[in-house]
Formats: C-alpha cells, sequence, structure tokens
C-alpha cells in the first residue's frame, strides 16, 4: 500500500477493500516512526488528520468520493492550513496558527483528500538544500547524510521515504523540481498563473508557484487537476477553461520533436548526472522521438537575474513579518523601530537576512535601474530564447541539477556556491513556463538523478504524457531508497 | 549598514563584516547582468501579458478581526499594541 500510486489508493477506497482511516493511519505510523530520520515533517496532528478521513469515510460511504477521496496528503509548511501551525520553517511564524486555508488547501479539502501533516522546508523557501530550516535540516531518504534539495526537501523526503503517498510543494527558482531531483520522484512547476498563490506564503510573487510531488506522471496529473484553476482572491491567476491534465498520458510519442539546449549539457554538469540523463535521451529516441539541438544562450544570465528578482520581492514580501499583527515579536525593545529591527534580527535566519538584505540593495534609489530593471530586461531575453526555441521543437530535455544530492553542510560556507546549483531550474520561472523532473536513473554513490522535461506555456497534459510514457518504459520511479521499503 | 536600517534589521558590526564579504560575493555574480546590451528591451514583470483584474465595487468580506487578531502578539478593543514611536 505504501508503493500504491493515487489511482490504486483511490480504487481501494472505493471498492472498501481499505478506509481512509485504515490509510491514514498507516501513513500517521510509518511519519511518526521514520520522520526522526529525516526531519521531513514540522507538525503531524494525527487527530485532526483522522478526523478528516472519518468523514473522507462517510462520504466513500455515501457514494459521493472523487479521486482524491480519503487519501492522506503532505502539504508543504508554506500553505496556509487553518487551526494548524504554519511556520514556513521559520522562527518568526514558529507560533503561528492560519487563520484560512489556502486556495490549493480548499481544493484538496473539497476533494475530500486529507491532510497528512506540514512539511519541512527552506526557511520561507530561500534555498536548494532544506537545510536553513528553524526546524532543522531535512535528510535525503537515499542517504541520511546527504540534503533532499530544497525548498520543497520535506515533502520530497516524504514522498520518496514513503511517509506520504503524494505531496504538495511551491517552485521560485526550482524547489519543487530540484528536490524532487535529488530523491528520485516526480515534481512539477505549472504555467505561472496555472495555481491559485492565494494562501500561500509569498517568496518572489512573480515567480511562486504550487505545485505537485508525487511517484509517478500520472500522479501528478491527478494532483494538478484537483488544484489547478482560477481564483479572484489571486491577482495573478489566470482565467482559463478548467483542465484535465491527465487528459493525454496514453499519446504516443511518435514524432515527438526534443530540444537539447547546448548550454545544459556542458562545463559544469557532473558526469555521473549527464550519463543518466543521456540514457533517458537514448530511451526517448526508441519511443520514436526526434532530438533536435537548440541554444538558450542566455541561460548564463539566468542566476544573476533571479537573484536580483527573487531577493528584491522577498524584501518587499517579507516586510509584513515586524511582529505586530502575528507571528514572533522580540522580547524586549526600546520603541517601535527598535521592536522591528529586533523582532526580525531575532526571528529570521541568515540565508533570509542575506536575501532581504539584497533585495532591499537592488530596489534603493539609485541602484534600481542597474539591477531590478536590467533583470526585467533579462528576463525578457530568456522568456524570448524559449519562445524561439519552442519553434523547433516540442519540448525541451536536459539535466535537473547538476550534480547529485551533496553532503549536509558542504555547500552552506558559501551562498555563491549553492546558488550555482540552481542554473538548470530558475530559467523556467524565469520565463513563465512549466517544468517538470522525474527520476531517470542513479549516479555514482546510488544516488538518484532527476531528468527535466520544460514545455511551453499550458503544455503540462503534453509533458505529462511524454513523462508517462517514459516511465511506462522504465522503472526508475518505483525504486525505494532501503531502509524505507 | 545603511541598507539593514531600510531593511528594519538589526545588525551587529561583527555580523555586518560577515554578510559584507558574503554580500560582495553575490553582487560580483549579480555585475554578470551588465555584459548584455537590453537597451531595447522591455522589462518583464509577467509571462501572459494581462493587466490587473477590475471587479465591481461591492463589499465581498465580512468582519472577521476577533479571528484574525487571535493570532496576534498583543491586542486590545480591537487594537494592535505596539511601543510608541520615538522622533
Amino acid at each position: 500500500m505504501i508503493n500504491a500510486n493515487l489511482h490504486e489508493l483511490g480504487q481501494a477506497l472505493a471498492q472498501r477493500q481499505v478506509s481512509s482511516v485504515e490509510l491514514t493511519r498507516l501513513f500517521l505510523d510509518r511519519a511518526q516512526r521514520l520522520n526522526p530520520r529525516l526531519n521531513a515533517f514540522v507538525t503531524l496532528d494525527p487527530e485532526a488528520s483522522l478526523a478528516q478521513a472519518r468523514a473522507a469515510d462517510e462520504r466513500i460511504d455515501r457514494g459521493q468520493g472523487q479521486a482524491l477521496t480519503g487519501i492522506p496528503i503532505a502539504l508543504k509548511d508554506i500553505f496556509l492550513t487553518k487551526g494548524w501551525l504554519t511556520t514556513c520553517a521559520s522562527k518568526i511564524l514558529s507560533n503561528f496558527v492560519a487563520p484560512y486555508d489556502a486556495h490549493v488547501v480548499e481544493k484538496l479539502q473539497a476533494a475530500g483528500a486529507v491532510n497528512l501533516g506540514k512539511t519541512n522546508m527552506d526557511e520561507f523557501a530561500m534555498g536548494s538544500s532544506s537545510e536553513t530550516s528553524h526546524y532543522g535540516p531535512v535528510k535525503n531518504p537515499w542517504d541520511c547524510e546527504a540534503v533532499p534539495g530544497g525548498s520543497s526537501g520535506g515533502s520530497a523526503a516524504a514522498v520518496a521515504g514513503r511517509l506520504a503517498p503524494a505531496a504538495l510543494g511551491t517552485d521560485t527558482g526550482g524547489s519543487i523540481r530540484q528536490p524532487a531531483a535529488l530523491c528520485g520522484i516526480s515534481g512539477l512547476k505549472p504555467t505561472y498563473g496555472a495555481v491559485s498563490r492565494y494562501g500561500m506564503v509569498a517568496f518572489a510573487s512573480s515567480l511562486d508557484q504550487c505545485g505537485p510531488m508525487a511517484k509517478s506522471a500520472a500522479d501528478l496529473a491527478l494532483l494538478l487537476t484537483a488544484v489547478a484553476g482560477f481564483d479572484a482572491r489571486d491577482a495573478t491567476s489566470l482565467e482559463r477553461q478548467s483542465e484535465d491534465y491527465g487528459r493525454e498520458l496514453e499519446r504516443s510519442l511518435a514524432g515527438l520533436r526534443i530540444g537539447l539546449p547546448s548550454e545544459y549539457f556542458g562545463a559544469g554538469l557532473a558526469p555521473d548526472v549527464g550519463r543518466a540523463v543521456q540514457a533517458a535521451i537514448a530511451e526517448y529516441e526508441k519511443l520514436g522521438c526526434r532530438l533536435v539541438e537548440v541554444s538558450l544562450p542566455q541561460t548564463r544570465l539566468s542566476i544573476p537575474a533571479y537573484y536580483v528578482l527573487a531577493p528584491a520581492e522577498a524584501s518587499s514580501n517579507l516586510a509584513r513579518f515586524d511582529g505586530v499583527r502575528y507571528g514572533y515579536r522580540a522580547p524586549e525593545y526600546t520603541d517601535l523601530r527598535d521592536m522591528y529591527m529586533k523582532t526580525r534580527a531575532q526571528g529570521f535566519g541568515a540565508e533570509v537576512k542575506r536575501r532581504i538584505l539584497i533585495g532591499t540593495y537592488v530596489l534603493s534609489h539609485g541602484y534600481y535601474d542597474a539591477y531590478y530593471l536590467q533583470a526585467q530586461k533579462v528576463r525578457r531575453l530568456i522568456a524570448l530564447d524559449f519562445a524561439e526555441a519552442f519553434k523547433r521543437c516540442d519540448v525541451i530535455m536536459g539535466p535537473t541539477s547538476p550534480t547529485t544530492a551533496f553532503k549536509l553542510g558542504t555547500k552552506t560556507a558559501d551562498p555563491v556556491q549553492m546558488y550555482l546549483n540552481d542554473i538548470y531550474t530558475v530559467p523556467a520561472p524565469l520565463a513563465g513556463i512549466p517544468a517538470l523532473s522525474i527520476p531517470c536513473g542513479f549516479g555514482d554513490a546510488h544516488l538518484p538523478v532527476g531528468l527535466q522535461i520544460m514545455g511551453n506555456y499550458f503544455q503540462e497534459a503534453r509533458m505529462l504524457n511524454v513523462a508517462h510514457q517514459y516511465q511506462r518504459a522504465t522503472d526508475w520511479h518505483v525504486r525505494t531508497p532501503a531502509g524505507f521499503d | 549598514m545603511r541598507i539593514a536600517q531600510l531593511a528594519r534589521l538589526e545588525i551587529s558590526s561583527g555580523e555586518a563584516q560577515q554578510a559584507l564579504s558574503q554580500l560582495q560575493a553575490i553582487f560580483a555574480l549579480i555585475e554578470e547582468l551588465q555584459s548584455v546590451d537590453t537597451q531595447r528591451i522591455e522589462p518583464m514583470s509577467h509571462a501572459q501579458d494581462v493587466s490587473l483584474r477590475l471587479r465591481e465595487d461591492r463589499v465581498s468580506e465580512g468582519d472577521q478581526h476577533e479571528l484574525f487578531q487571535s493570532v496576534a502578539p498583543q491586542v486590545d478593543a480591537g487594537l494592535y499594541l505596539v511601543p510608541k514611536v520615538v522622533e
């Protein structure tokens, strides 16, 4: 049951082979037993989860169950969940009980899914390793001395370790795809605006997107269908017809043109990762695809552009944490300004403070044009690169991460080293295009490797088809880490 | 640091030293942005060419201040309590 996909779980529940209470208990027990090894969860509330499971069972008994009814799903601790602690892995929200549900949480509730618990992450989603959490680092189930990736590391570790059948994460510069790659699971970042950000704590508002993390592309399709769609409460939410993202899963790949950007296969890519990705591409040729060489010339500028835009937006978004209306307040202060200064100095971790300082600087008087405006222009160049490439191919493929999971503590001394990890994942959010990662093999030391698939705007259904057909022909996505099977 | 003041973050001079050297490395990274010519390029803030939606000027939200203030550090009679501003 712990390895079952969402469709199988749905069937078992509908046929009453298992109840939601039994299924939720199964995962809660695993979570409680195995979480000390992974630190994947910040909050588990068995009573609350089981109450939801009981309601789901009643609904199924009434014949009103849907695809996700009764299935426990883990939620990154960046989504507001009414009545539950919502911390963003930060001391400054360590006492914050959310007064309302995020839009995507409401959607999952309406579908009858069960909240399994809140997963650990990099503080305020700023990081690529899940090491900056106030609650301690998350471990990778494939190697408990290695990082799971970030910032959705808790969600990735929970799914990979089979503590949860699926999870929601968020992706701003790669925070769903990179941990999915490092943990050997599947994860997708939708087209910007496809999923509502209402109730999702904002890091960089023009880049953030909620997305599914699970063991297969078919599961991703189910979850994305459940949470996507227009929401008037999110000013950036796009008004479009709702979609069944699984509608094209079984389409043949014959004639599919796969673009391979030369910039993604050059210096900086670890040989073991390159080998696994090349093997995956060869597999796609067997499925009838045609390979096309493309170029994304502005790739090298995507990191500087991202590390101007994201911190700038973050410095604005995190200004609200001041100890007045919610969250941590410093115990001692002289006046209002001092309260702000001390609350924020004590409440935020080092990486968050670094990014707030960078953001404040690049937006400050005299620097705005040279940095923020310039980055916005480079952003358009990056989007134009993709538009040009998609004239000659249907999807773009490459590695998700330049290396496999690195050991805990090995990249924390030099922020720039950590940032350079994001080279393959930051372009997609800058352009606003959808991108996903699926497991495609193992590198040295038996650590998972992820294949990234990028598509043009609104191409999620086709991309999931491309991922699914590969998962029908291979079995990387069903491998389980030792000690978690 | 002036920037720390703007960001309302208290930083000791020791922390400021360490932060500065890390920030300088990040600024060196960001300088690469100047290497490309963007004279005729429009800045991009949103992937889709959309403008802000407008809605009817009708009240749609109710008063939930008790719920929202239940998480506040210090509240009295519907007001948030904060220390004096000293000028």
